[in-house]
């Protein structure tokens, strides 16, 4: 299930009016349709913006993922939880597009956002630093850019589960239906995810590791 | 004492872990492993930090604003896009496929013997041959046709091939039947031939609906790098000239295939 920062009530609540929106949908109600969109854009923007790591394609991916789901709404069962199922046609598009932005990149084989710009385009310093001082905003800036680039550096399916687990709070079993995966294997994917950002990030989060092998006998 | 794996930890962090109260009564007793938990656990908040931009209180309205002029007027039952004249053929060809298959096994079931064993072989490679051969055909279509594709000016920056891209994916299930059908007629090379063209056509069916002349060349490069219209070409001739002779015997289907596999 999807972390909400819901009471259990409430989320059913959510679910049961969610349903009915979704029937009166399909009895010709376009309107009904709104209220789904406008309840669950939020959520899937945020889902959207971890995965691509900009707004510019966060936004594209919401679209996306309601005309969809719009347009698949016969097929939703209604004994499930539209959102649920809209997040996850969102991570499936959202991996597409990442994909496809890769592709596209490497044919151009231009130079990458930060080295023909700078941090002009970096989403992480667009967004405003409340730190005090400018060494503190220059750290933070700093750390911010080391963070979204080891993000960056994770696979497709690893950045997925990662932000699927990690942030959004769901189950390996969702996990691995939308990387198409067993749960083992979706599993064994989040924790690759976090080695690598542990490996990335750890020298300059300040807690350096010990030099020891986990697992071993003292 | 034995110590946590690191991802014993990760999964004890993250609340996927098999043995949780194990590991939580480890951790009571462990100073290492708890040092060693805080280390991926300052990582992991360092990471929380990382904001999400608030699109704003209004952006669910902006959402609507924006897809609702896109919206069809009413979605689709789940049974409607099995009716879909495209699919409906598919489908229909496929079942007729079946059908086929399955009476001339009935047929030639009625008196057993080493010639009827044959006959049966036969009919049912036949069968394959004529299926086969028209899917090749569509399929080559369908390829030539997208290899043709082009912008209609200089002006235009996408090209549009969905109607490729949902040819594509109706082919895609047939060239699965087909592939794993000359798999268990030993037809190695036929099926090697449908693999190359699967790969293909799963290409064509995950581009997006609108592509730019740039993404379309990419396209037909990869087309052209795999030989695969040669390819089609060949197998679909060779095809089409068993379907026009006589009956031939087993062994000359054999070295049918075995010409097949150098392609």
């Amino acid at each position: 299930m999807i972390r909400m920062p819901q009471s259990v009530e409430n989320a059913q609540a959510i679910a049961a009016s969610d349903a009915l929106a979704v029937e009166r949908t399909l009895a010709g109600e376009r309107d009904a349709y709104r209220v789904l969109v406008e309840r669950h854009s939020h959520n899937v923007f945020r889902l959207a913006y971890r995965m691509t790591g900009n707004q510019h394609d966060a936004e594209e991916v919401v679209q996306e993922a309601f005309l969809r789901a719009y347009q698949k709404l016969g097929q939703f069962a209604a004994r499930s939880n539209f959102g649920t199922w809209v997040y996850r046609i969102a991570a499936n598009y959202a991996i597409d597009r990442m994909r496809q932005k890769q592709k596209e990149d490497a044919r151009r084989q231009s130079p990458t956002v930060e080295d023909k710009d700078g941090m002009e385009n970096d989403p992480m310093t667009r967004v405003p630093d409340h730190a005090p001082t400018p060494e503190r905003l220059t750290q933070s800036i700093e750390l911010r850019k080391q963070m979204e680039h080891a993000l960056a550096a994770l696979s497709h399916a690893e950045r997925t589960a990662f932000v699927m687990r990690h942030w959004e709070g769901c189950g390996i079993e969702e996990i691995a239906a939308v990387l198409k995966l067993n749960s083992s294997a979706a599993k064994n994917t989040v924790f690759r995810a976090v080695q690598k950002l542990r490996l990335a990030l750890q020298p300059i989060v300040g807690t350096r590791p010990q030099a020891r092998a986990m697992g071993t006998e003292l | 004492m034995k110590h946590m794996t690191e991802q014993e930890l990760i999964a004890y962090r993250e609340g996927v872990a098999d043995q949780r109260a194990a590991i939580s009564d480890h951790l009571a007793a462990c100073a290492e492993c708890r040092a060693e938990l805080e280390r991926i656990e300052a990582v992991l908040a360092a990471l929380d930090s990382l904001p999400v931009p608030d699109p704003g209180a209004d952006y669910g309205r902006r959402v609507w604003q924006q897809i609702a002029p896109r919206l069809p007027e009413k979605p689709e039952r789940w049974w409607q896009p099995w009716f879909e004249p495209r699919r409906l053929t598919a489908v229909g060809a496929v079942a007729v496929l079946i059908l086929a298959a399955f009476i001339a096994g009935r047929w030639t079931r009625r008196s057993p013997g080493p010639d009827n064993i044959a006959t049966t072989e036969q009919v049912r490679e036949r069968i394959l041959i004529v299926a086969v051969g028209e899917h090749l055909g569509h399929s080559e279509r369908m390829l030539v046709e997208l290899s043709n594709a082009a912008p209609t000016g200089p002006s235009q920056k996408q090209v549009n091939i969905s109607a490729e891209q949902r040819r594509a994916e109706d082919l895609l299930q047939e060239n699965r039947l087909y592939r794993q059908t000359a798999l268990q007629e030993g037809d190695t090379g036929l099926a090697s031939v449908l693999d190359d063209l699967e790969r293909v056509l799963l290409d064509v069916a995950h581009s997006p609906d609108e592509v730019t002349p740039k993404q379309l060349e990419a396209i037909r490069q990869k087309i052209e790098a795999r030989g695969i219209l040669f390819k089609v070409r060949v197998v679909g001739k060779e095809l089409q000239q068993r379907q026009e002779a006589p009956h031939s015997a087993p062994q000359q289907n054999n070295s049918s295939k075995n010409e097949r596999n150098k392609v």
